[in-house]
Order: structure tokens, then C-alpha cells, then sequence
């Protein structure tokens, strides 16, 4: 009915990173996402916009499997991961979320120290040996997470003591410090003044130097701002999907216009 | 005129009152309601309640004050030592009662106590018919004040909201007064206690060997009931904060609805059995079931069915469901976000669990912990049946030791001599007990409060 | 930088995740282990009460041909010890029996089977003699209770080795008591004593039964009603919906609460010196005095209080602020729309509060004991006066006294009269989860 329509991508020298295939998703009786195809490329910020409601978050949360944490939440159809498919019975979920990291939309730090906080996930996934290692990985992903600055003074005080837009530079650093290839931003912005906002969206295009990062947003224009496609959904259905820069200026489906000129939403 | 009478009479009249009252209110606005400030029936209400509580206050109080101040005119009038009029006046008053009753003094009307008898009769008599009097007068007084007051102007919903507000406010104050009894009740039966017996005596004794009639002299050591008391409630905790958290973890992280839903109101079973069921389950039960294993007949650690560790094992098994479901409130109360977290950082559920949840929930958990604890050291039942009489300072948890709780039952039962320090010790244990479980309640509770307030 | 894994795929399991996997499993079934522990010790207590407990509730009876001699009751009665007579007729009658049986016997007189009959049947016999005249002269199949020792060895609560230096019984009255039972002349019926009965003296566990002290509870649940429960829900609408937050309000919720944690023994010591020392002595009022279900009841009250009043709180808080707006907004005063519209829409939430506070409340021991509600207690009931004032034991302190008695006959009432407790507690705790899943209503 609504199949996607996969545009030609401009981003050629771009692999594809995950690809979706025939996706749906019900949570109990209701139907959220309906057959959604989309291939997400590696080293690009991928922007998902649309109503409240359309399932742009449960779809991203599929991409992880974060919603196996839901018990009346089922999956079907395909997402591949680098041409492996995530929901295949041998994938262990919690090595899948190793390679594919999440940020959310409210900070949650944890009430750690800030440097606990970050040391986290290296921890739980052994990937530093020594104290030092672990040292380094924390002040890298600190680094990544423009927050080094404001934050190396006090790495042994509490996270939670941090100001919004800190705590959310936080959970970036922590979610970058286990070295995923993926990075999934449900509104990572939603609950931040603008100035953070600013920052955090600096953060994002930097981020897409070593990462494939896909971004649930509000607002169309950090979706300009930030993403190099873009998919517009409405009521589970993937409606468009193409290089943003397309998408705003000369959205082909009818429903994708209304959305962009603010006469749905 | 007996009592019930009096209480009947005047509600009787207080009604009489109320109708009255609703029918003045309409007829001063000629009949028609809607010129009244209030409602008909708030008329009535008023002059009932003006009528009924102040004259019913009043006998309250009447009844309460008559005999002290009756007992103290005649005491005064004695002379002596203060032991000795305190007994010639219960002498007088056990005349006066029998004259009362029968009409005949069981004493010679000359004698002093006669004498007094006859002349306490005689003030019981007079403050009766004052008291009735008095009673009538302000009733009458309340009913006729009252009743002038109504015409249709007259505010007598606010009037009776606000008495009823002020019987409200009564009731709560109840609460108050009933800790200030508490403290009352064992405040003055331990300054008691400490005049006739040392207080260092009591506070840092090591030994515990009441006997009848034995004075100061006797060992009424605070110290062996106090150890009995914490090794038990240590045995318990040990046993009941495992299994609880674990069980309350399972519960909030893992279990399906259903196993949730059928599981939790199960242990609760155990939560709501009396705690008696405990004692005898621990004396006839466990204890024997340790007995095969650590008596004379296996390890040789025991000598009986009761010990430390029989109770604090079956008060173990008592207090699983009371950390559990505290527990599980506290977990419950840890925000997902931080799970979610979690889960997206790639950590297992029990790594989330343990490194995030229960660090996040530990001031709250403690908090449980502090409020199990205070349970365990009040527990009366179960220690009277499990743990033994022998107030005891040993190391071993197969031996039988004694409680606080349970020395407060046996000294204030059977036939006590409320004069005799090892009665009155009993208070001195009480205010002990009383101070510890309010100590750790109040600890536990601002823990409580402040892990709450971090989450809201 | 080291240890940073290689990409590898998803669909293999590297060491280090199995080990983890492995943790978590652990981890899981600690929890599954505590879960199993919790209910294993109940499935373990509900058993043993079942089992130790169902025996009270059936006794081992004789039934014998029976001819009351006018003369010999005459006799009887004419005697101090007139039990005495009846124990002799009673004895006699069983001995008459065994021969009439041919039954084979060791025991040589009908003053040997004396062991075998509970010490209270004569007295029964004696009430039965002389409730009718028609009674007597006539043969009738007579009834009555074997001893507790019979009972027990029935029961198997008494063994033939376990006796061996029991006074009480000998071998030979064991073969009688199994001929007997081939015969039917003995044999084990429900015990209606046991519910319907009071206390009896120590020999006499066959006699004694529960019925004085569930009137007992009864009464000291009344009180509680009457009392704690008008006070509580009034304190609750006070501190709900009208009190000013100050600190006057936060001391009385400060004490509401570190009241619900008090031990209940001092709850008991407070009932002995308010109640009972100051009250009934210091004030002389009469029907505030040792053992009297009032004083029970009025201790329990004071206990019971916390419970309620924070229930009702939880009760009036989940009625909806827009229920109290939309009477305000109709011109009801502040009062009329507690009263009239919140407090009728918690009733179901302050009942359900209500019966599991008297349902803890009839559970509890330790208060009762220092007002002296452990007291030997046979009365009847004569007026609603006496209901409340006359001397009484509660349930759980009648389970007390019996467990007390260190006997093995005297636990088996204690277990009995724990289920006839347990009963209760369920039915009111079923009542309560009733009126929660009928009544309860989400906003």
C-alpha cells in the first residue's frame, strides 16, 4: 500500500549499515509500524520526523530491540545489522546494543560519579584491562562527547549533579564510550534549553565522523540542520524517505508537504 | 441517679432540642426555607449539639475529677506517715463503698477510718447530686442560649460545621495522646523503678536473675536481654533480608504479571498469620527439628527445643513478606529511564540490576532494613514461645536466651506487687524498647522520605 | 588502547558474553530460590497447623448401655464429692459392657477403667441425671468422653512406649481400648465441644474448648469498632482535607506514623497503666478493670488507630480533586462536600482499611496478656453488661494459656484453636479483597 519510496541516494560512497526490511510491529492488538523498508547508512545522520504517535521512536527502538524489554511489543519482518539479521534466535540482545548505543529522550544518568557513569558500559563489556586503559577510554568518550572541558575537574561528583544539557553530552559520552557503530537519539534534545540544544546538535554532526547515527526529532528544522536524510513518518507507515535536503524542499508524497508546511503534525 | 440515665435523659432532651430548634428556624422566616442562611436541619443541629456536648462534657469531667478530689480532701485531713494515709484512705474507701452499697460500715463509725468512711459517703452523695445539678443547669443553659439565637439570619451551618470540625480536630489529637501516654505510662513507672533500684545497676548489669521479694539486691541486669534481643533480631535479619530482596528483585524485574500476581499476595499469607502461630510453630516445630540435628543427640550445641536460633529463624520466616513488599515498593519507585539506560549501554538485566537499581535503591532498601529491624526487636509473642526464659550473655545461637519483650511479659504478669523493683524493671524495660524502635523508626523514615523525595 | 573487540559477528556468542549470560542466569535463579523459600516455609507452617490442629476438633467417645439407678443417684447426691458417685456408675457401665462383649481383659475391677474416662464425664452425667427425671430408672445409650490419654492414643498422639512411666495408663488398658474400638463401644466423633466450650482445668484438655474466647474477641472487636473507627475516619478527613500544613499537622502525622511501628507490647503496657491503673484505680470507674474485653478492646483500639487513619487517608486521597471542585462549585461548603460526596466515595476503601486493621487486631496477644486477659476463665455470659466487663480471654490468648500447659494434648488444642483463628482471619481478610475488587473504582 504505502511502500517506502527508497530515493536514489546521493551519498553513494556510503555503505548501507542497517537495513530494514518488511518491518511491522504490533504492541498487543494495536498495529504500530506497517511494513517499513528503509536502508540506514553508515556515517550519516539519519533524521526520523513526523506526528507524535506515527511510531518514528518504536521503530528506532526495534533497532536496538530495546522494546524486547516490553512484553507485549512484537517484531516481525527483518532489520539486518552489516547484512546480519538482529532478531535471528542465536543474537544475544545485549551484544546487539553493545554495537548499536542509545541515547534518550530525558537524561538518565545514573547516580554515579560522573566517571563511573561513563566507565559503565567499557566495564560491563570488559574492554579495558587496566585502570589505565579504562582512563583513557573515559576521557576519549568524555572528549567525544564535548563535556571534558566542563567536566575533568570533577569526574568522582555525582552525574546527576550536572546541569540538562551536560547530563545529555553525558549520556552521549557514555553511550559512545563502549565504541558502538550505530547511534540511535530518541529526541535527544526535547528536554533541553536551546543553547544545549546548540551544542548538542554540534555534537551530533561530529559524531557522524565515525558513526552511523539516527535521530528521532520534534523539530523539522534540527532535523535540517543536522540529518542527511531523512524519513517522514505518519500513522506506522513510512511515507518518504530521501536526502533531506530533497525532503524539505520538494517532498514528493502529498502527506509529507501538509507535514512540512505545518498543516498535519 | 445511675449513669446511663443521665447520658439518656440528656440526649433525649438534646433531640427535643434539635426539633425545636428547626421549627423556630422556620416558623421566623414564616415557612419559607429559602430566607434561611441555612438548611432547617442545621438549626436543629445546633441547639442538639449545644445542649448535648457542653452538659456531656461536663459530666465527663465531673467523673473524672470527683474521686481524686474527694481522696485528697479526706487524705488532708489525715495524719501520718504518707504510706500510712495512703492506706487508711483505701480503707476509707472501701467503707464508704460497702456503706454506699449496703447501707452498714464494715467499720466502727468512731474509728478514724469510720469516721472517714462515713464522711466520704456522704461527699460521694453530695458531689453525685451536684454533679447532676450542675449537669442539668448548663444543659438547660446551652438550650435556651442556643435556641435565642436562631432566626433566619443566623449562620447555623458555620456555627455547627465548625463544631464538627472541632471534634475533628479531637480525634486526631487522639494520636498525640496516645503517645503522650505511652510516654506518661513508662516515664513515671521507671523514675519509679530507678528510686528504689540503681540505675547503673540496671543499665550495665550482666546478669539477670529476678526474684521475688529480693529488693536492690537482686541482679536485674539490662545488658543479657539487651544481647538476647539483637542476636535474634540478627538471626532474623540474616535470614529474612536475603530471601526478601531477592524475592522482592525477582518480583519487580523478572516475574510475569501473573506469576506476580499470584506469588506476591502468597507470601503476604505469611505476613498476615498472628504472630503467636510463629511461637508455637517455633517451639513445637523448629525447635525440635534443631534439636535432632544440633542437640545432645546430633552436635550436642543444644540443650532444648527454644534457643536463639529457633527464634531468630521462625521471626527470620516471619519477616521475609515485610522486606519483600517494602522492597519491592522501593524498586518499583526507581525510574525506568535508567534502566532503559542501561539496557541501551548493552548490560544483562541482572547487571542492570545490580549496578544500577539497587545501588539507586539502597538508601530506601536500608531504610526497609532499619524498619525490619525495629520489628524484630519488638516481637513479643514468638520470643515468649521460642527463645527460653534464662537471661544469658553466650556466644552461642543453640543456647536458649531471653528478650526484652519477653522479660517485660513475665515480670507485669500474674499476680505483680507493683511496689517490687522486679515489677516495676519491667517499665524500665518498656521505656528501653519504646526508645530503640522509636530511634530506628524515626531513622528509617526520613532515610525513606528523603530516597523518595530524589524520584518525585 | 587495547581490548577493543574486533567486529565480529552478532550471531556468535564470544566468551566473555557467555560468562555473562552465565551470571545472569545465577542471578536469576537466586531470586527463583528465594521465591521458592518463602513459599516453602508457608506450604511447611499451613501444614503443620492442619496436621497438628485437626485433632482438636474430633474426640474419642464411649457409648455404653446405661440404667441410672434413683437410688444410687439419691446416693450420689447425698455424698461431698457427688461427682464421685457418677464416676462409679459410669465405670460400671463400661465394665458391664466389656463382659457383656466377652471381651478378654487384664484389669480386674470396674474401678481399673477409671484411667479410661475423661474426669469430666461424670460431672455431665450428673447434669444429665438431673435435668430429667425421666432419666432415670430407664436404660439409655449414654455417651460420654474418653480420657485425653484414650484420646490420644487413638489420635496416635500417645504411644504404647511413650507411656511406659505414664502413671496415667498401663498396657492393659491399650488392649482394651483396641477391643473396644473393633467392638464400637469406643470410637472418634467431631468434637462440637471444642468450638461451642470454654477453658477447663488442666486434666481436663477433652472438656475444654474455644467458644468462651471467640465471644471474648468478639466483644474486643466490637470495641474496636466502636471506637477506633469513628475516631480514625475523623482524624483522617481532619488531616486530609482540612488541616493547614504547619507543623502542628506534620507533628500529629509524625506521631500517626511512628505509632503504626510501636511494638504492640506497649500498647499493653499503656492499656494496663491508663486503663487499668489510672482508669478503673486511679478513677475509680468500674468497668474499666483487669481482664475485661473492654480494656482488650480499648488497648487493641489504640493499636488498631495508625492503621485505620492511614488507610482512610489513602482511601480519601484517591477521590479526585474535580469530585471536591464540583461541589465546591455548586455553592456546598467545604464540609458538606467531604461529607457528602468524598467520604461516600471512599467507603469501600476505608471498610477494606477497617476489617484488615480487625483482622490484625484479633491476631494480637502481647497486649493482652498485661491487661490480664490470660486469666482460668468458665463464665457465662449473663447480660450485654457482662459481655464487655465479666472477665474473658481473646482467642489468640486462650491459644496462650493452652500452649502454656506444655502437653501434648494441650497443643493439640492450641493447634485446633490457631485453625478456628485462622479461619476467621481468612474470612474477614476474603471479605475485605471482596469489597476492594467489587468497589474499587480507578479515576
Amino acid at each position: 500500500m504505502f511502500d517506502a519510496k527508497i530515493s536514489e541516494t546521493t551519498v553513494t560512497q556510503n555503505d548501507i549499515k542497517i537495513a530494514a526490511r518488511k518491518v511491522q510491529v504490533y504492541y498487543g492488538e494495536a498495529h504500530a509500524i506497517k511494513d517499513v523498508s528503509v536502508d540506514i547508512l553508515d556515517k550519516t545522520v539519519t533524521a526520523f520526523i513526523g506526528p507524535s504517535g506515527c511510531g518514528k521512536s518504536t521503530f528506532l527502538r526495534c533497532i536496538n530491540r530495546m522494546n524486547d524489554t516490553i512484553p507485549i511489543c512484537r517484531v516481525e519482518g527483518d532489520i539486518l545489522l552489516d547484512g546480519e539479521d538482529i532478531y535471528d534466535k542465536r543474537v544475544d540482545p545485549v551484544n546487539l546494543r553493545a554495537r548499536v548505543g542509545m541515547v534518550f529522550q530525558k537524561p538518565n544518568p545514573f547516580p554515579k560519579s560522573i566517571y563511573d557513569n561513563v566507565a559503565y558500559g567499557p566495564r560491563i563489556h570488559g574492554l579495558a584491562r587496566t585502570k589505565a586503559d579504562l582512563d583513557e577510554i573515559v576521557e576519549r568518550a568524555l572528549r567525544r562527547g564535548a563535556i571534558w572541558e566542563e567536566v575533568k575537574d570533577r569526574l568522582h561528583q555525582p552525574g546527576t549533579g550536572l546541569s540538562g544539557g551536560q547530563q545529555q553530552r553525558l549520556c552521549i559520552a557514555r553511550a559512545v564510550a563502549t565504541e558502538p557503530e550505530v547511534l540511535l537519539m530518541d529526541e535527544p534534545c526535547s528536554a533541553l534549553d536551546p543553547i544545549a540544544t546548540a551544542q548538542v546538535e554540534e555534537l551530533i554532526d561530529e559524531l557522524r565522523q565515525s558513526y552511523s547515527v539516527v535521530i528521532v526529532t520534534h523539530s523539522m528544522q534540527q532535523a535540517a540542520r543536522v540529518s542527511q536524510k531523512t524519513a517522514f513518518f505518519h500513522l506506522g507507515n513510512l511515507v518518504e524517505y530521501g536526502d533531506t535536503e530533497q525532503i524539505f524542499t520538494n517532498p514528493v508524497d502529498p502527506r509529507t508537504e501538509s507535514y512540512i508546511t505545518g498543516r498535519i503534525g | 441517679m445511675p449513669l446511663s440515665w443521665i447520658v439518656l435523659g440528656l440526649l433525649a432532651f438534646a433531640m427535643a432540642g434539635f426539633f425545636l430548634g428547626r421549627a423556630r428556624a422556620t416558623r421566623a422566616v414564616q415557612g419559607d426555607a429559602r430566607k434561611l442562611h441555612s438548611l432547617p436541619f442545621y438549626y436543629g443541629a445546633h441547639v442538639f449539639l449545644m445542649t448535648f456536648v457542653s452538659a456531656f462534657g461536663l459530666l465527663v469531667f465531673w467523673m473524672a475529677a470527683q474521686p481524686s478530689v474527694i481522696g485528697w480532701w479526706i487524705g488532708a485531713g489525715l495524719e501520718g506517715e504518707p504510706g500510712a494515709i495512703t492506706l487508711q484512705l483505701s480503707e476509707i474507701k472501701r467503707g464508704a463503698a460497702q456503706l454506699l452499697e449496703t447501707g452498714t460500715s464494715p467499720y466502727d463509725a468512731a474509728s478514724v477510718v469510720g469516721a472517714g468512711a462515713v464522711r466520704y459517703a456522704g461527699m460521694v452523695q453530695a458531689g453525685h447530686l451536684f454533679m447532676v445539678v450542675a449537669v442539668v443547669l448548663v444543659a438547660l443553659g446551652g438550650f435556651f442560649v442556643s435556641l435565642r439565637q436562631v432566626s433566619g439570619e443566623f449562620r447555623a451551618r458555620n456555627s455547627v460545621e465548625a463544631s464538627v470540625r472541632g471534634l475533628l480536630i479531637g480525634a486526631s489529637l487522639i494520636a498525640i495522646l496516645t503517645t503522650v501516654g505511652i510516654f506518661l505510662a513508662l516515664i513515671f513507672n521507671t523514675i519509679e523503678f530507678f528510686r528504689i533500684y540503681p540505675a547503673s545497676q540496671f543499665l550495665f548489669g550482666t546478669v539477670w536473675q529476678p526474684s521475688s521479694g529480693g529488693g536492690a539486691m537482686q541482679p536485674l541486669g539490662l545488658l543479657p536481654l539487651l544481647w538476647g534481643t539483637l542476636f535474634i533480631s540478627a538471626i532474623a535479619l540474616a535470614v529474612a533480608v536475603p530471601i526478601g530482596l531477592f524475592a522482592a528483585i525477582y518480583l519487580a524485574e523478572y516475574a510475569t504479571p501473573r506469576f506476580r500476581n499470584t506469588v506476591k499476595p502468597l507470601l503476604e499469607v505469611l505476613a498476615g498469620i498472628p504472630s503467636i502461630v510463629y511461637g508455637l510453630f517455633a517451639l513445637l516445630t523448629v525447635g525440635p527439628m534443631l534439636l535432632k540435628v544440633f542437640g545432645s543427640g546430633g552436635l550436642g550445641w543444644m540443650q532444648g527445643a527454644s534457643s536463639v536460633m529457633t527464634a531468630g529463624l521462625v521471626m527470620g520466616i516471619m519477616l521475609i513478606p515485610f522486606v519483600s513488599s517494602l522492597s519491592d515498593d522501593i524498586i518499583n519507585a526507581v525510574p525506568q529511564a535508567l534502566r532503559d539506560g542501561s539496557y541501551g549501554l548493552g548490560a544483562t538485566r541482572s547487571e542492570t540490576i545490580r549496578q544500577v537499581v539497587l545501588p539507586a535503591a539502597l538508601p530506601g532498601i536500608v531504610g526497609a532494613i532499619i524498619l525490619a529491624a525495629s520489628r524484630a526487636i519488638g516481637e513479643t509473642m514468638l520470643v515468649v514461645f521460642g527463645a527460653g526464659a534464662a537471661g544469658r550473655l553466650s556466644a552461642n545461637p543453640f543456647e536458649a536466651m531471653t528478650t526484652v519483650t519477653a522479660k517485660i511479659v513475665s515480670q507485669l504478669t500474674g499476680d505483680s506487687d507493683f511496689t517490687q523493683p522486679e515489677v516495676l524493671v519491667a517499665y524500665a524495660l518498656g521505656t528501653t524498647l519504646f526508645l530503640v524502635t522509636l530511634g530506628l523508626n524515626l531513622l528509617a523514615q526520613k532515610i525513606v522520605a528523603k530516597y523518595r523525595e530524589q524520584y518525585t | 588502547m587495547s581490548g577493543v573487540p574486533q567486529k565480529r559477528s552478532l550471531l556468535v556468542a564470544d566468551s566473555q558474553l557467555t560468562k555473562r549470560n552465565a551470571a545472569e542466569s545465577r542471578f536469576k535463579i537466586y531470586g527463583l530460590a528465594a521465591i521458592g523459600a518463602g513459599l516453602f516455609f508457608l506450604v511447611v507452617l499451613l501444614s503443620q497447623i492442619v496436621m497438628n490442629g485437626a485433632p482438636a476438633f474430633f474426640q474419642t467417645q464411649i457409648t455404653v448401655p446405661l440404667t441410672l439407678d434413683p437410688a444410687a443417684v439419691a446416693k450420689a447426691e447425698k455424698s461431698m464429692m457427688k461427682t464421685a458417685g457418677y464416676r462409679g456408675m459410669l465405670e460400671e457401665a463400661l465394665w458391664n459392657e466389656v463382659e457383656r462383649g466377652g471381651i478378654e481383659t487384664q484389669l480386674k475391677s470396674p474401678k481399673e477403667l477409671r484411667e479410661m474416662i475423661s474426669a469430666g464425664a461424670p460431672g455431665n452425667l450428673r447434669e444429665f441425671a438431673l435435668a430429667d427425671e425421666g432419666n432415670q430408672g430407664t436404660e439409655v445409650r449414654y455417651t460420654f468422653a474418653a480420657s485425653s490419654r484414650v484420646d490420644g492414643y487413638l489420635k496416635g498422639r500417645v504411644t504404647r512406649e511413650g507411656s511406659k512411666d505414664d502413671k496415667g495408663i498401663r498396657p492393659e488398658h491399650f488392649d482394651l481400648i483396641d477391643a473396644l474400638v473393633a467392638v464400637g463401644v469406643v470410637e472418634t466423633r467431631f468434637n462440637l465441644t471444642f468450638i461451642t466450650g470454654s477453658d477447663a482445668s488442666d486434666v481436663r484438655p477433652e472438656q475444654s474448648g474455644m467458644g468462651q474466647s471467640m465471644l471474648g474477641s468478639l466483644a474486643m472487636m466490637f470495641v474496636v469498632l466502636g471506637v477506633c473507627l469513628p475516631i480514625s475516619v475523623a482524624a483522617a478527613i481532619y488531616l486530609e482535607e482540612f488541616a493547614p500544613k504547619n507543623r502542628f499537622t506534620d507533628f500529629i502525622e509524625i506521631n500517626i506514623s511512628n505509632l503504626a511501628a510501636v511494638p504492640s507490647i506497649v500498647f499493653g503496657i499503656l492499656a494496663l497503666a491508663a486503663f487499668i491503673q489510672f482508669g478503673g484505680g486511679k478513677l475509680e470507674i468500674e468497668a474499666l478493670r483487669a481482664s475485661a474485653p473492654l480494656v482488650g478492646g480499648l488497648a487493641l483500639s489504640l493499636m488498631t488507630l495508625p492503621t485505620i487513619i492511614i488507610a482512610t487517608r489513602a482511601a480519601l486521597k484517591a477521590v479526585p480533586l474535580s469530585i471536591r471542585e464540583a461541589a465546591l462549585g455548586v455553592g456546598a461548603s467545604r464540609m458538606q462536600s467531604v461529607l457528602h460526596h468524598v467520604l461516600p466515595l471512599a467507603m469501600p476503601g476505608i471498610l477494606t482499611g477497617t476489617i484488615i486493621g480487625l483482622a490484625a487486631a484479633l491476631g494480637e496477644t502481647a497486649p493482652l496478656l498485661l491487661i490480664g486477659m490470660v486469666a482460668f476463665v468458665q463464665t457465662d455470659i449473663a447480660s450485654i453488661g457482662d459481655f464487655f466487663t465479666a472477665p474473658n480471654v481473646g482467642m489468640p490468648a486462650q491459644i496462650y494459656i493452652w500452649a502454656q500447659r506444655a502437653d501434648g494434648a494441650w497443643y493439640e488444642r492450641a493447634w485446633g484453636g490457631i485453625i478456628l483463628l485462622l479461619v476467621f482471619l481468612v474470612a474477614m481478610n476474603a471479605i475485605a479483597i471482596f469489597l476492594r475488587r467489587r468497589f474499587e473504582r480507578r479515576w
